[in-house]
């Protein structure tokens, strides 16, 4: 991605970001029955939003990383950015929807099936992390991260579905009850929330183009002499 | 690929039986893991036997990791790999080998806890056909699974604490659906189990497939 592309998407993101922070906090009103609680919608749902991305775009670099035809090391960092992103925006997924759940629901955290899915998929996915420390050639991390990704990303409807099973067929929701689930948003709320979603995303789309790009120079760095190295910056105009 | 794999399963179960290390190793670990837990809950028999299908597949899953590091200590050792590269055995043949030989090791562990829970934990046993569906299935799913992963780490520096690392998570959901299926076979009649068998058949439908597929690209790794 060129460099001038990447300095919009930040800006871009960090106008959204902002703007989602003046409507969120100033604009819109405090919720009926959540009160200022509620303002955790323009954080929680858009960050689940983009970890669930993240990681369906590194199972899809996987998958174009494992196949010989379209294998390139660009796609393994794509798959990289995208798990690194992932696992830091579900982190803040599990941290925000427990800060949200003591007020609201009166407990940190319950074995609801969308919360154990998510904090499984951050293990999952830390895993993977884990692996790519391990060593060994850039290709030969690639190819092995390429298909832990590929492997985490096939359990993750798996691990979803029976944890809801689980919790659905061993007892009913306690603490969600139907009527406060079906509650609607409206207005600024509901023009904050998607605000919300597009700023986050925009977030991440920059992160990941920041995070490849260190990852190509990462790369080049290691295939190449110090000497070498100290010529290419030089040539970026930045003082060696 | 199907006679590859006999050949594997057949070598890994002939080393295990002479070496023995799953018996006087793996087996005991097991055990001590059941005990460990029934100390952890206390005397009361009531509490015990709520948890004992917990209990037992919850150190199935710790063996799991130390079974899958055993058979993939066997192919490190005396260039077994490149042996079998250069024997030119299908990559396929080799996964389903190993798989099938883990599984054996995890049955037998299963088999032991199993009978540790009905005589120490005052499990019964009412439908032993779900009893037997549900653990051939959970069975082949974690070993897949960790054969898998066992490969992916077999190179690794720190592959003792990573292998749990990757092989616990990820097998959830056979842990949930063992335990149900486990639990429903201690009643005559009661909890629903087609949906927990359906997730056991689908997890090692899943990881069976994924292995022969990818096998290949996990040994180009090693």
């Amino acid at each position: 991605m060129k460099k001038r592309t990447v300095t919009i998407l930040g800006w871009s993101a960090v106008i959204t970001l902002a703007a989602t922070a003046f409507f969120g906090i100033v604009v819109t009103p405090p919720d009926v029955l959540q009160r200022q609680y509620a303002r955790f919608l323009y954080l929680h749902p858009p960050m689940a939003w983009v970890a669930y991305l993240a990681f369906g775009i590194a199972a899809a670099a996987s998958i174009l990383y494992l196949w010989p035809r379209t294998r390139r090391m660009a796609f393994d960092a794509l798959a990289l950015a995208c798990v690194e992103s992932g696992v830091l925006f579900t982190g803040l997924v599990v941290v925000t929807g427990s800060m949200w759940a003591h007020p609201v629901w009166g407990t940190y955290w319950v074995w609801d099936a969308r919360l154990t899915a998510t904090a499984l998929m951050f293990v999952l996915f830390l895993g993977y992390l884990a692996l790519r420390r391990v060593g060994g050639s850039p290709e030969q991390v690639a190819k092995r991260s390429a298909i832990a990704a590929l492997v985490s990303f096939i359990d993750v409807p798996i691990v979803h579905f029976s944890v809801l099973w689980w919790n659905t067929l061993h007892q009913g929701p306690s603490v969600l009850t139907p009527g406060l689930s079906s509650r609607g948003v409206h207005g600024a709320m509901a023009w904050t929330m998607l605000l919300s979603f597009v700023a986050f995303t925009l977030s991440f789309a920059w992160m990941v183009a920041r995070r490849m790009e260190l990852e190509r120079l990462r790369l080049g760095g290691a295939s190449r002499t110090l000497e070498e190295q100290l010529v290419a910056r030089r040539a970026e105009g930045v003082p060696a | 690929m199907l006679r590859d794999a006999w050949a594997v399963f057949a070598k890994d179960l002939r080393i295990e039986a002479k070496t023995r290390v799953g018996l006087w190793q793996v087996l005991p670990f097991a055990v001590i893991a059941l005990v460990t837990f029934a100390f952890a809950l206390g005397p009361g028999k009531s509490a015990l036997s709520a948890a004992a299908a917990g209990m037992c597949w919850v150190g199935v899953a710790f063996s799991s990791v130390l079974v899958v590091g055993r058979s993939q200590g066997i192919e490190r050792e005396h260039g077994v790999r490149t042996a079998q590269r250069l024997a030119g055995i299908d990559p396929a043949g080799v996964f389903l080998g190993k798989t099938g030989a883990v599984a054996v090791q995890l049955a037998v562990i299963e088999a032991v806890l199993g009978a540790g829970a009905v005589g120490l934990l005052g499990y019964h046993v009412h439908r032993l056909w779900l009893l037997l569906a549900a653990s051939v299935l959970a069975t082949i799913g974690l070993a897949a699974v960790g054969t898998i992963y066992g490969a992916l780490t077999g190179a690794a520096r720190a592959r003792e604490t990573l292998l749990p690392m990757l092989v616990l998570p990820i097998v959830i959901p056979v842990l949930i659906a063992g335990v149900r299926c486990w639990q429903a076979a201690s009643v005559a009649s009661g909890p629903r189990f087609g949906v927990w068998l359906s997730v056991l058949g689908a997890f090692a439908v899943i990881y069976v497939a994924a292995g022969v597929v990818l096998y290949g690209q996990i040994e180009e790794v090693q």
